[in-house]
C-alpha cells in the first residue's frame, strides 16, 4: 500500500488495519510521532490527516491511504522550522519532550483554523495532549506567541503585496 | 599516611565520617587516562574525567546524569564553564557513558555526608573512599534532586576550576610570567602587559602534565559569570522537530519488536502459555516465557501486541490473589495498632513527653489521613532495546540509573558487568520510575533467545500495572493544644520510611514530639516517586496544622506563623507566598483559599492556592510558589521544575489513585489513571528567593505542597476537610465558612 507522508511517498507491507502510528514509526522510521496510550487518550501519536489533527494510534493505515499524512517531522520548510518550532525554541518549552511532537501538530493544526485563538480555544484544542512534565503554561504562552508572529508576519506581506 | 588500600579507606571513612568539604573531583593521577578511549576523539585533550577540549577550543563536558527534561545536560556544564571561564558559545555536553569511572561519586557524598566541611589533607581519603562506595552501589544515578546540588557542587565546579587552574600554570610556565599577571576570559588565556593571548587549546596537553590542585579556588556568587543565568538548554531544538532520540526511537539494523505480558498480581510465577492460536501467524518470530512473563517477538510491535493479545495465559496462584485494597488497610490499621501495644513502634523522632502533656491537657484534636497507591504514568512507556551476543550485553535505553541497570542485567545474564554497555538515550520522563531496571532485564532475557535486537515495549497498560508505586499510607495524629492554641504536644504515626528522611518532620516550635512509624508488609512492589515520602507525609502534616488552626480559630497562615520562630528560613519563605498570593484579601463567593510549607531535598517552598466551588465542581484557578533553593544555577530551569512539580503533584491530588483488586491493580490507562489537562491548569506564579544556604534540588520540592495548600483551600470553600486523596472521591459543596 502507498502512504504519502509529509510529501514523500512510502510502499509499506503491512495488514491494512495496523494502526497509522506504527506504520509512521517503524516502516517509515519517522520517530517524532511518538506512541503515549494506544487508546487516543493523551494525544502524543498526533499527526494530520489533510490538516485535521487525528490520533494515530487509533487511525487504521488503510484510512490514510487518500490522504496528506504530515508528522512533526514534516511542519518546518526550507527556509527552516516553523513559527511554532522556533517559538517553542525561544521560550524553552519542553522538559522531557517526549508530548511536544503531538503538542505541537494539535497546535499547528488550531493555528491553521484559527489564526488568533481565545484562552478558551486553546484549552479546547489542546485538551487532548496530555504532558505530565506539566508545561501547559508554556504551551499556552507558545501557541500565542506563534499567533501574533504569524499575524505579524501575514501583515507584512499584504503591506508589501499592497 | 602511607598507602591506603581501598579496606583502609573505607574504615577510614567511616570512622571520620560525617564531614566533608566542597570536594574535590578529580582524584590527582590517572583516571582520566582511564576514560580517555571512552570519550576522546581525534585531537582532543582529556583535562579530566569531566571535560575535554578540542583543538578548535571548543570544551566538551561529560554529564554523568540522564536528560530527562530537568535540564542537567544544560545546568551542569554551566557550572563547569563558569569555573573555567570557558567561551560558552563553545562549550558542548556529551553524557558519561554507563562505565564504572563515571560512577557519580559526588552523589554519594552527598547523599552520605550531606554539605559538611572537611579538613583539606583528608580529601583525598574522602575522595577514593566515595569513589569505591559508588562504584560498588553502582552509583550514576539521577534522582534525589540531586544533579546540581552534588554533581554540580562537587564534580563541575571543581573539575572546572582545576582545569582552568593547570592551564593558566602551563601559560604561565611557556610564556615564563608570574601567574597573576595572567587573565582568563572566554576560553582565552592572556598577559596583558606583553599582548599575548592564547587558547585554553594551545596549553592542554602540556597541562595534562601538570598535577590538577585537588582542591581549586572556586568563585563566589559575585564572580559568577554564567552560573545563575538561563542558558537555553542544548537538548530543547531535538525535541520540537522529532529529531530527539529517546529509548523508544531506537533504530538497529535487523531489529525485531517484542510486547509483554507480566503476572497481574505482582511476583506470582508463569505456569503455562497456550501457543496454538498464533500458530504460522506471519511476522510473528517467537513466544519468550519468562519467569512472571510472557513476550512475543514480531517483524513489528503491533503484529507482537496482538499476538501476545491471543495468547492463553496461566499464572500461578499464591494466594495473593484475594488481596484488595480494603485488606490492605485493614492490615495496616492492625499492624499500627498492634505496634502501640505492643510498644515496638519505629522511633522517628522524640522529644519531651507527649504523653505527659496529653494527660494535662484540655484540648487533644485526633484526625487520620490517608494516600492512595501511586504510579508514575511517565508519557514514554517502558521500554528498552537490547542485543544479546556470546560476549555480552548491549541496552538502549532511557535509564536514571545506568550503572544499575549494567549490573542487574549482568546478574541475569550471568555475565561481566564490563561486558554490559548502556547506551543511554532521552528519557520520556523519569519521576524516579526509570531508577528501576525491570525492563532492562526483561529486554536482555529475551533477546537472548534470539541472535538479532529486540526492541522491547510496554503497553501503557502495562506500564501502569506493573510499576513500582508510591505506597499506599495511614497518618494518624493526636496533637495538644494551650490556651493559646499553640502546639504542646505532636504525636505522630504512620507506616514506611524511606526518604528524605525529614519528610514526616515539622518545622513547627513544638516541644513535646514523638513521630513513629511500623512495617506493614504488602506484595505491592514500591518505588522512589516524585519527592518520595515528601510526597504524602507533607499533605498529612500540613493538613493537620490547618485543622489546628481552625480548632485554634486561628487564621491558617497567621498559626503557622506564630510557630515558626525556630525556623526563619521557613518564615521568610511563607511570608513571602502569602504577600505574592495577597493573603488575606478577600475572595469571590465560593471560593477558598489554603497555604503549606514544607521542606524537601534542600528547598524550602511555600504555596498559596485558590480554589472555586461551586454546584459541587472544583476549579484550581491560582498556585502561588515560593521557593529557597539556596541559589537557583539556572532560574528559568528552576522555575520550570517548579511548575511541573506542582502539575505533577496536583495530578496526583485530584485523580490519582491506584487500586488493588484481585491481588492486581484495577487502573490501565488514562481513561482510569486520569491526567491533569491544559483546560485545569492552573495559573502558576513562582518566586525564588536567594538565601546563600547550599544549594537545594529543583526537580521534587515543589510536588509535596500542592495537595496540602488544595486541601485546605477546599476546606476554606466548603468547610470539608479532604482526609483521603484524590480529591475526586469526594463530593464537594459550597457553604458558608466554618471560620471567619
Amino acid at each position: 500500500m502507498i502512504l504519502k507522508i509529509n510529501g514523500q511517498i512510502f510502499e509499506v507491507d503491512v495488514d491494512p488495519s495496523t494502526p497509522l502510528l506504527w506504520v509512521i514509526r517503524e516502516q517509515a522510521g519517522l520517530t517524532g510521532t511518538k506512541f503515549g496510550c494506544g487508546i487516543g487518550q493523551c494525544g502524543s501519536c498526533t499527526v494530520q490527516l489533510d490538516g485535521i489533527p487525528i490520533r494515530s494510534c487509533l487511525t487504521p493505515m488503510q484510512a490514510a491511504t487518500d490522504k496528506e499524512i504530515t508528522t512533526i517531522e514534516g511542519i518546518a520548510n526550507d527556509t527552516g522550522l516553523h513559527t511554532l518550532q522556533r517559538v517553542w525554541i525561544e521560550e524553552q518549552v519542553p522538559q522531557c519532550g517526549y508530548c511536544q511532537s503531538g503538542q505541537i501538530m494539535s497546535a499547528h493544526a488550531l493555528l491553521a483554523n484559527t489564526a488568533s485563538p481565545t484562552d478558551e480555544e486553546i484549552d479546547q484544542a489542546m485538551s487532548s495532549n496530555i504532558c505530565r512534565c506539566g508545561t501547559y503554561s508554556r504551551i499556552k504562552k507558545g501557541i500565542k506567541r506563534a499567533a501574533e508572529e504569524l499575524a505579524m508576519a501575514s501583515t507584512v506581506k499584504t503591506d508589501n503585496n499592497g | 599516611m602511607g598507602k591506603w588500600t581501598r579496606r583502609a579507606f573505607i574504615t577510614t571513612g567511616v570512622l571520620t565520617g560525617g564531614a566533608l568539604v566542597i570536594g574535590i573531583a578529580i582524584r590527582p593521577g590517572n583516571r582520566a587516562n582511564k576514560v580517555k578511549d571512552l570519550i576522546a576523539g581525534e585531537d582532543e585533550t582529556v583535562m579530566n574525567i569531566w571535560l575535554k577540549i578540542a583543538a578548535d577550543n571548543t570544551i566538551t563536558v561529560v554529564v554523568p546524569h540522564a536528560e530527562m527534561g530537568q535540564g542537567t545536560h544544560t545546568t551542569l556544564p554551566m557550572m563547569l564553564a563558569d569555573e573555567m571561564d570557558a567561551d560558552w558559545s563553545k562549550v558542548r555536553m556529551m553524557e558519561a557513558p554507563g562505565n564504572k569511572e563515571y560512577a557519580n561519586y559526588a552523589l554519594g557524598k552527598g547523599f552520605i555526608l550531606g554539605d559538611k566541611e572537611f579538613p583539606s589533607f583528608l580529601i583525598d581519603t574522602i575522595d577514593g573512599l566515595f569513589l569505591t562506595i559508588t562504584k560498588k552501589m553502582s552509583l550514576e544515578m539521577t534522582g534525589g534532586s540531586s544533579s546540581v546540588r552534588f554533581t554540580g557542587m562537587f564534580a563541575m565546579r571543581v573539575a572546572g576550576a582545576a582545569a582552568r587552574a593547570v592551564l593558566v600554570q602551563a601559560a604561565a610556565d611557556e610564556w615564563q610570567v608570574p601567574l597573576n599577571e595572567l587573565t582568563v576570559k572566554n576560553s582565552y588565556i592572556s598577559h596583558l602587559s606583553s599582548n599575548r593571548s592564547e587558547p585554553f587549546a594551545h596549553f592542554a596537553a602540556k597541562a595534562t602534565d601538570l598535577s590538577q590542585p585537588a582542591k581549586p579556588r572556586l568563585k563566589k556568587p559575585e564572580e559568577f559569570i554564567l552560573m545563575g543565568t538561563s542558558q537555553p538548554r542544548f537538548d530543547i531544538p531535538s525535541k520540537v522537530d522529532g529529531s530527539a532520540i529517546f529509548g523508544m526511537d531506537i533504530k538497529l539494523p535487523g531489529m525485531k519488536y517484542a510486547a509483554i505480558k507480566a503476572s497481574p498480581v505482582f511476583g506470582t510465577k508463569l505456569i503455562a502459555v497456550n501457543e496454538s492460536s498464533i500458530k504460522n501467524l506471519p511476522g510473528v518470530h517467537k513466544v519468550v516465557k519468562l519467569e512472571s512473563a510472557v513476550a512475543v517477538i514480531a517483524d513489528g510491535y503491533w503484529l507482537a501486541k496482538t499476538a501476545l493479545d491471543k495468547l492463553e495465559i496461566e499464572f500461578e496462584e499464591n494466594g495473593n490473589e484475594t488481596v484488595s485494597q480494603n485488606d490492605i488497610y485493614e492490615k495496616y490499621k492492625k499492624d499500627m495498632d498492634a505496634a502501640i501495644a505492643d510498644g515496638d513502634e519505629k522511633k522517628d523522632v522524640k522529644t519531651g513527653s507527649v504523653e505527659n502533656v496529653f494527660k494535662s491537657s484540655d484540648q487533644i484534636v485526633e484526625a487520620e489521613y490517608r494516600v492512595p497507591y501511586l504510579a508514575h504514568a511517565t508519557m514514554e512507556p517502558m521500554n528498552c532495546t537490547a542485543l544479546v551476543t556470546e560476549t555480552g550485553c548491549e541496552l538502549w535505553v532511557g535509564s536514571q540509573n545506568p550503572l544499575g541497570f549494567a549490573v542487574s542485567v549482568a546478574e541475569a545474564l550471568d555475565l561481566d558487568s564490563e561486558n554490559v554497555i548502556v547506551h543511554n538515550q532521552y528519557l520520556g520522563g523519569g519521576f524516579g520510575r526509570r531508577v528501576v531496571e525491570d525492563v532492562a532485564v526483561q529486554a536482555a532475557r529475551i533477546a537472548k533467545e534470539v541472535d538479532y535486537p529486540v526492541k522491547l515495549i510496554w503497553s501503557r497498560e502495562e506500564d501502569i500495572r506493573q510499576d513500582f508505586y508510591r505506597e499506599a499510607n495511614i497518618s494518624r495524629f493526636k496533637a495538644a493544644l494551650d490556651s493559646n492554641g499553640e502546639i504542646t504536644a505532636w504525636n505522630n504515626q504512620f507506616l514506611f520510611k524511606h526518604e528524605p528522611e525529614e519528610a514526616p518532620h515539622i518545622p513547627y516550635n513544638v516541644e513535646n514530639q514523638f513521630i513513629h512509624y511500623t512495617e506493614s508488609l504488602t506484595h505491592v512492589p514500591w518505588g522512589y516517586w516524585r519527592s518520595v515520602d515528601s510526597s504524602m507525609h507533607a499533605f498529612f502534616t500540613e493538613s493537620f496544622i490547618d485543622e489546628l488552626a481552625h480548632t485554634a480559630k486561628k487564621d491558617p497562615y497567621q498559626y503557622r506563623r506564630g510557630q515558626l520562630s525556630n525556623a526563619p528560613r521557613f518564615l521568610k519563605i511563607l511570608d513571602l507566598a502569602a504577600e505574592k498570593a495577597g493573603w488575606g484579601k478577600a475572595l469571590p463567593e465560593n471560593w477558598g483559599r489554603g497555604i503549606s510549607i514544607h521542606e524537601s531535598f534542600g528547598t524550602i517552598v511555600a504555596q498559596v492556592v485558590e480554589v472555586e466551588v461551586s454546584e459541587g465542581n472544583l476549579k484550581v484557578h491560582r498556585v502561588v510558589c515560593a521557593a529557597d533553593p539556596g541559589f537557583a544555577f539556572h532560574p528559568d530551569g528552576f522555575e520550570a521544575q517548579m511548575e511541573s512539580g506542582i502539575v505533577y503533584g496536583l495530578t496526583a491530588a485530584l485523580y490519582g489513585e491506584i487500586t488493588i483488586e484481585n491481588g492486581a491493580v484495577v487502573q490501565s490507562n488514562f481513561h482510569d489513571y486520569q491526567m491533569l489537562r491544559m483546560n485545569e491548569n492552573p495559573k502558576i506564579e513562582t518566586y525564588i528567593i536567594k538565601s546563600d544556604n547550599f544549594p537545594g534540588g529543583g526537580g521534587e520540592p515543589s510536588t509535596p505542597c500542592i495537595a496540602p495548600a488544595l486541601a485546605n483551600a477546599i476546606f476554606d470553600a466548603t468547610g470539608t476537610r479532604i482526609r483521603e486523596l484524590p480529591v475526586k472521591n469526594h463530593e464537594l459543596k459550597a457553604n458558608a465558612r466554618i471560620l471567619g
